[in-house]
């Protein structure tokens, strides 16, 4: 899986919590808060969306990583790994 | 010393025959019904009063997704309530502005959807949501307005089962004359068709409807009814002290003459006639008016054949030798919309101060000689010489009953 393969993933996940958002131009290294109007329930509802839709659990010391889309795909790649091995 | 003068100065609503007043007041005089099939989960077909209003109007996508149903509709209905109000909201002090929703209930939808949603992951309660208890506490539908209006004031629901309704205007009344805002969103809102649970429950208690046409299914006072038609919908009212009103050339509705709340004290779902008759009473007499003043009754009848005889008891009791006062139904049209029923009812009223016209009950083929009323309007409206006067009922379990009349405007 690639940064920009883990990065889509996520991307998919906002496009459906957050139908009003364009996501044609977000920066992969700005903080997605930055640019997106997001706010702590849309994160847990990107939590729910990993857990939902890929088996994976992220930790609440790990919300921080999910701030960026650069930071996600860092993140996420070893468990997306992990989960399809 | 505060005017304790209440006026109706803007009407926001959706029912499943209409998403404003006019178009609502247009199905009512042309005896259009709209009730439609649902494919309720785990129980099959069952009719159901539906509303088609459009939420995106007032709504991102988002909100819509995170919030309620019931969110949706009393946001639907205050904004279209401040749009024809006139206020200027932008420079209104919105710390003094208040939000009273009657609800019959709130939670049921959310609860259902997130069991059966747990359901397919084995009930592992990590899959149960975090949205669930913001859209599941009580106070929900009317604090999504807050949130969507910038409302600062008090916002809360009022639970009163079905006579809800009317128990959110006399909130938002008694509120004016405490001085407690000066301007007050109040009306009743209901989800309730997204909920198995209701359906079920009244199917299981013998007071579900059931008709091969669905427009017939809802039939107040015919000797055919069968039980209460779900639906959903809502009316939000902007009620201000009639001195503000004035001050800013408000548009008047009507004002609040008089009401009551009072309980059966006796058993959780059969209405009481005797307690019924002692709500109106008390009404009329804080109203200062006799029975024969009272214009228009618009009755709570759910077509249950037990409700619908008690309360036509309470009322032939009531109404004695009242030759000028005309009686009709609004759930014939629309089914039962539960929280929002009494504030829906009466909307559909209101406009009888202009236009003189007492819009009829429909469904009844054949009138149960249990139900009679004098002046019953039955199949096509009427016009009246006057309307000052328009009470409405409405009941609800555990014995709980309203009563509210609205006068016509006069200096």
């Amino acid at each position: 899986m690639t940064n920009e393969d883990a990065q889509r993933l996520v991307l998919e996940i906002i496009a459906e919590i957050a139908p009003d958002e364009d996501l044609s131009d977000v920066k992969p290294e700005i903080n997605l808060r930055d640019q997106l109007d997001l706010d702590s329930m849309d994160f847990l509802d990107i939590v729910m969306e990993l857990r939902k839709k890929y088996n994976i659990e992220v930790p609440e010391e790990d919300y921080p990583h999910l701030a960026s889309l650069d930071s996600c795909s860092k993140y996420l790649i070893p468990k997306f790994k992990s989960v399809s091995a | 010393m505060l005017d304790s003068r209440i006026v109706i100065t803007g009407l926001g609503l959706t029912a499943p025959n209409g998403n404003s007043l006019s178009e609502f007041r247009q199905n009512l005089l042309a005896g259009v019904a709209k009730i439609e099939v649902l494919d309720m989960r785990y129980m099959g077909p069952v009719p159901a009063g539906v509303c088609h209003f459009e939420a995106k109007k007032y709504q991102k996508r988002k909100e819509i997704r995170n919030g309620t149903r019931a969110g949706s509709i009393g946001i639907y209905c205050s904004r279209e309530a401040l749009q024809n109000c006139g206020l200027d909201w932008e420079s209104f002090d919105k710390s003094r502005a208040g939000i009273y929703f009657g609800i019959t209930e709130h939670g049921n939808v959310e609860t259902e959807n997130e069991v059966f949603n747990i359901s397919k992951y084995d009930y592992d309660t990590r899959f149960w949501s975090h949205h669930h208890n913001p859209r599941t506490v009580a106070n929900n539908p009317a604090g999504e307005v807050s949130i969507n209006l910038g409302v600062t004031g008090p916002h809360y629901t009022i639970g009163a089962a079905c006579a809800a309704g009317n128990a959110g205007i006399i909130q938002g009344c008694q509120m004016l004359r405490l001085g407690e805002v000066d301007f007050a969103f109040a009306g009743g809102i209901s989800e309730s068709i997204q909920t198995f649970g209701i359906f079920a429950g009244f199917k299981s208690q013998g007071a579900l409807a059931t008709h091969e046409d669905p427009n017939k299914a809802s039939r107040p006072f015919d000797v055919g009814r069968n039980g209460i038609v779900v639906s959903e919908g809502g009316a939000v009212y902007t009620l201000e002290r009639l001195v503000d009103a004035l001050a800013r050339n408000a548009p008047i509705l009507g004002e609040i003459a008089g009401y009551r709340i009072n309980s059966d004290a006796g058993d959780a779902v059969l209405p009481d006639a005797v307690r019924q008759t002692e709500c109106v009473r008390a009404a009329l007499s804080k109203a200062g008016l006799q029975p024969g003043e009272i214009d228009i009754v618009n009755t709570h009848a759910t077509a249950t054949p037990q409700g619908d005889i008690q309360e036509c008891r309470a009322l032939r009791e009531v109404f004695t030798d009242c030759p000028n006062t005309y009686f009709n139904n609004t759930k014939s049209y629309i089914g039962h919309a539960m929280g929002a029923a009494g504030a829906l009812e009466l909307a559909g009223n209101i406009p009888a101060f202009e236009d003189l016209t007492v819009h009829p009950t429909i469904n009844v083929d054949e009138l149960d000689e249990e139900c009679k009323l004098p002046n019953l309007v039955v199949g096509d409206p009427v016009k009246i010489e006057k309307v000052d006067y328009i009470l409405n009922n409405s009941f609800g379990m555990l014995g709980i009953n309203s009563c509210l009349i609205i006068k016509r405007f006069t200096d």
